[in-house]
């Protein structure tokens, strides 16, 4: 945990968080990135079906959990910045409004999948159906793990624990949570909005 | 980068979610043409790079790291693109 190169107060390049947990991320980009191909793939053999079925989806909610998960982003890279400049109680309320808008696209998020549930739509119904669970249920999953992850480091960080001095774990929480935005900005486009 | 940057640039991400989703709900996604496939996914690509680069930091991080993430977004988006135009031929 203790790289010296997260102690360098210099200009010079540097990847912020731990190189173990980017390699997560790289793994996790690759296998989405498996997913997303696959799916745009498998629908140019049934267009009018992913059409169909795609238009049944809530694209207000889809929205709605897009402009939740760029919020949380924007408050943990806030909260990353008020504890490098050592304001750990501000750094602790951002991680508290990232909490809110994750819990935000859950709340959304289960909600979207019990209204399918309850409309007798799931996994089996169809390809594109198929996908839209294995995909968004696989999202919703990385969603949950970073909360768990930005919930310590929140403990931690109205303790004080992190500073100028160290910002190790909080940058890689970030990180994570960061990749988790970025896996959305590609499937909310792909899924719910192009037809 | 200060903290209005990174408000400058959550705006942004906003800004661009919006024009994304009013081209769904105004139906203008599925006109059997590839401009609209080339706004949308040209869109996202913006916003990954703005993630990528503001929010993850990889403008500040070695070079080799900032291009695998931008890398990913381009061959993902691209083949992307490239299954659309298959499915529009």
């Amino acid at each position: 945990m203790n790289s010296p190169l997260v102690l360098s107060e210099s200009a010079e390049p540097r990847l912020r968080g731990d190189l173990g947990v980017w390699l997560v991320i790289l793994l996790e980009l690759l296998t989405f990135a498996i997913l997303f191909v696959s799916f745009a793939f498998a629908r140019t053999r049934e267009v009018e079906l992913f059409n169909a079925s795609q238009s049944t989806l809530n694209l207000n909610t889809g929205a709605l959990n897009t402009a939740l998960l760029i919020t949380g982003s924007w408050c943990v890279a806030s909260a990353v910045r008020a504890v490098q400049r050592n304001a750990s109680a501000l750094g602790a309320r951002w991680l508290l409004g990232a909490l809110a808008c994750g819990a935000g696209f859950v709340a959304v998020k289960l909600t979207e999948f019990a209204d399918k549930l309850a409309a007798g739509v799931d996994l089996s119904t169809n390809t594109f159906y198929m996908f839209y669970f294995f995909l968004t249920g696989f999202h919703f999953l990385h969603v949950v793990v970073g909360m768990l992850a930005l919930t310590y480091l929140w403990v931690k960080t109205r303790r004080g624990a992190y500073g100028s001095h160290d910002c190790h774990a909080l940058e890689t929480g970030a990180a994570f949570w960061h990749m988790v935005d970025l896996l959305w900005i590609v499937l909310f486009p792909l899924v719910y909005v192009m037809r | 980068m200060s903290d209005y940057s990174l408000t400058r640039v959550w705006l942004i991400l906003l800004a661009v979610t919006a024009v994304t989703y009013w081209i769904g709900e105004g139906g203008l996604s599925g006109q059997g043409s590839m401009v609209p496939v080339l706004v949308i996914f040209g869109l996202a690509f913006v916003k990954g790079l703005l993630v990528c680069l503001d929010f993850l930091e990889l403008r500040h991080a070695p070079a080799m790291w900032r291009w695998v993430v931008i890398g990913w977004l381009i061959v993902v988006l691209g083949l992307i693109v490239l299954a659309y135009a298959i499915s529009l031929r």
